[in-house]
């Protein structure tokens, strides 16, 4: 086993890694030595083809297909130099007061992320789009939330540049998305991080980590490991888990950790979504120009969801509208005129959904459907509906079981939807891109894995920073909050930095 | 080794839940199948196997309801044979068939032609390019 040394290591270059990699790379030039671990690859600005199935395979974990153990959700995440920030459409949101609040997290105040949340979002140039940049399927959105006098608001999105590609979710191919691996691990690296791609964390022990180092596959997009491919025993004095919800408390578990943390894997939640599919009898402009302009969040207390626009591509959106043959074809035909709405369910940690791990050591998510959550989702598909009827759809698809009506609602039975609702029946399977929680903040071992700096109860070595640390629910788009958490932790290794070495 | 060593059974299956996968050609047929495989390649051992046997099960189990294998029912009564298993009671089985669902649908969806084919043509040109 190849031997290597460094005073920090971060496992991961997301939100939360690139963020800590960057905050506390000045201290290089002190002379101590900084290293990230990132388990894919780092991908040159031409291998952005926005081709879907080549750019999912290459940028996500199992190629967005990541299975919970009943088979029952798909879980998307980012595997690459700049992890999920990589594949996400770049909304840019604070963290919502109420969710904060509730989190009840001793020494974390809303105040102090919100501070954090808007130097990051800042600094990832996070704006509204100019209204002539905003195509037909977001503006139709709005347009029926006013007509249902639905609060409908605009997301900040964080781009420089955007040509309205409506890739985003498989990689920027003009680089216009302001991710980590754009703006936090490119100036950490001038500071003297050194990034070490394609290296996966097997274990962490005592300010220790065992560390495969693969090589390129033949043919497969990316660069090369900057190391030799093989296994490595890396020594570091401050380690800093960054891997994300899913593979963070994985890497604890196999680990042994779970034996004195027993919160550890617990309290995952993930926005389990559906989209929402309404046909025009016109063509709009859908798959051209940014995604994702607006929302509406005014529901996420009452019913539990909220609702986005989206645009995605062709066999993510035959795989998410239900049923097969002729119905689901006439809906893929009449792609041009297709308006999509995203219905996210704001879960809630419970005692059973949890992170955990199988006899080899991989991540195993267990996930149950709560009733609120699929009562959330059906709420949610009615009201999408609603504003696609009010924006002139001629018809909408809802990948819930209805009535008479099959999947498929005319805009003759729009006054009928209420009707319809309650007969509705959801289940799954359903997608997820927001994995949250497994090593929530808290007070102590018994309610949870770290405090509210992210340090892991009994190891003052080992910190986490990334959506893991949510002790339940952020209920928005998390990755703002995620950088803002990951700036409290690396604040704090920088005062204590001197201890800790 | 290929997912379906008999290739008329996932053709068939393919057929029936994307009509208009009938009129793919040799070419057409081995570009999907190309799709298909590729994302089971490095897919645990364990599931292709699920896959396998799933494709099986969907061959025979018509032979108890209709007296006759997957591949030799009238297209009508494929589709509803595959609705049962949609929506049928256990999870396990509307989870499985989901799972193969969504692979055909790569396969033919992931296919660059049939994204033309419905007038998906989105490009890293954007807005620049649409006009």
């Amino acid at each position: 086993m190849k031997r290597a040394a460094y005073d920090i290591v971060i496992v991961g270059s997301g939100a939360g890694g690139g963020t800590v990699a960057q905050e506390l790379s000045p201290l290089c030039r002190q002379g101590v030595r900084i290293a990230v671990l990132e388990k894919g690859p780092r991908f040159r600005d031409e291998e952005f083809s926005g081709r879907e199935l080549e750019m999912a395979g290459a940028l996500y974990e199992d190629g967005g297909g990541f299975l919970t153990s009943d088979g029952a959700m798909t879980i998307a995440f980012g595997c690459a130099y700049g992890g999920s920030t990589v594949v996400y459409t770049g909304t840019s949101m604070l963290p919502p007061e109420r969710v904060i609040s509730r989190w009840n997290v001793p020494g974390l105040t809303h105040a102090d992320l919100e501070c954090r949340a808007r130097k990051f979002m800042a600094e990832n140039n996070a704006h509204l789009l100019q209204d002539g940049l905003i195509n037909e399927n977001n503006k139709l959105f709005a347009e029926g939330c006013r007509k249902l006098n639905y609060d409908v608001q605009q997301f900040p999105v964080n781009i420089k540049g955007c040509r309205g590609s409506s890739l985003c979710n498989l990689g920027c191919p003009n680089q216009a998305k302001q991710g980590t691996d754009r703006v936090q691990l490119p100036r950490a690296e001038r500071n003297g991080v050194e990034v070490i791609t394609r290296s996966e964390v097997l274990t962490v022990g005592e300010r220790t980590l065992t560390v495969r180092v693969s090589a390129k596959p033949a043919g497969a997009k990316g660069d090369p490991s900057p190391w030799e491919p093989g296994d490595y025993r890396i020594d570091s004095r401050i380690v800093v888990l960054c891997a994300g919800a899913v593979n963070t408390p994985a890497l604890l578990l196999r680990s042994g950790m779970g034996r004195t943390l027993p919160r550890l894997g617990a309290g995952f939640t993930t926005h389990p979504a559906f989209i929402i599919v309404g046909e025009h009898a016109r063509a709009i402009t859908n798959f051209v120009g940014h995604p994702k302009s607006y929302y509406v969040d005014r529901f996420a207390e009452s019913d539990r969801f909220i609702l986005e626009t989206c645009m995605y591509f062709p066999f993510i959106t035959a795989k998410s509208l239900a049923g097969f043959g002729a119905p689901h074809s006439t809906f893929m035909r009449a792609f041009p005129r297709l308006q999509m709405i995203l219905v996210l369910a704001c879960d809630k940690a419970d005692a059973y959904n949890r992170v955990a791990i199988d006899k080899a050591g991989r991540p195993v998510v267990h996930y149950r459907f709560q009733g609120e959550a699929a009562r959330g989702l059906i709420r949610g598909a009615m009201a999408s509906a609603k504003i696609l009827f009010a924006a002139g759809a001629v018809r909408v698809h809802m990948p819930v079981t209805l009535d008479t009506t099959g999947t498929t609602i005319e805009s003759a039975d729009a006054m009928r939807l209420d009707e319809i609702a309650a007969k509705a029946e959801f289940k799954p399977p359903v997608s997820a891109a927001h994995p949250q929680g497994g090593c929530g903040m808290g007070s102590d071992p018994s309610d949870s894995v770290t405090d509210s700096y992210g340090r892991v109860h009994g190891h003052p070595w080992l910190s986490v920073a990334d959506a893991s640390l949510f002790p339940n629910s952020l209920e928005i788009n998390p990755y703002v909050t995620i950088m803002a958490l990951a700036d409290r932790v690396a604040q704090r290794i920088r005062e204590e930095v001197s201890a800790l070495l | 080794m290929p997912l379906d060593p008999d290739p008329t059974i996932l053709r068939a299956i393919v057929s029936t839940i994307v009509p208009e996968a009938a009129a793919l050609d040799d070419r057409g047929w081995l570009e999907l199948n190309q799709v298909v495989e590729a994302l089971l390649r490095d897919r645990p051992e364990s599931l292709k196997r699920q896959v396998r046997m799933f494709l099986t099960a969907i061959q025979w189990l018509p032979v108890l309801r209709y007296g006759r294998a997957f591949t030799r029912l009238h297209p009508a009564a494929r589709a509803r044979f595959l609705a049962h298993l949609q929506n049928d009671p256990i999870q396990k089985v509307r989870v499985g068939f989901w799972g193969l669902r969504t692979i055909v649908l790569a396969g033919y969806y992931g296919r660059p032609q049939a994204a033309q084919a419905i007038g998906y043509n989105a490009s890293p040109g954007g807005w620049e390019a649409s006009r």
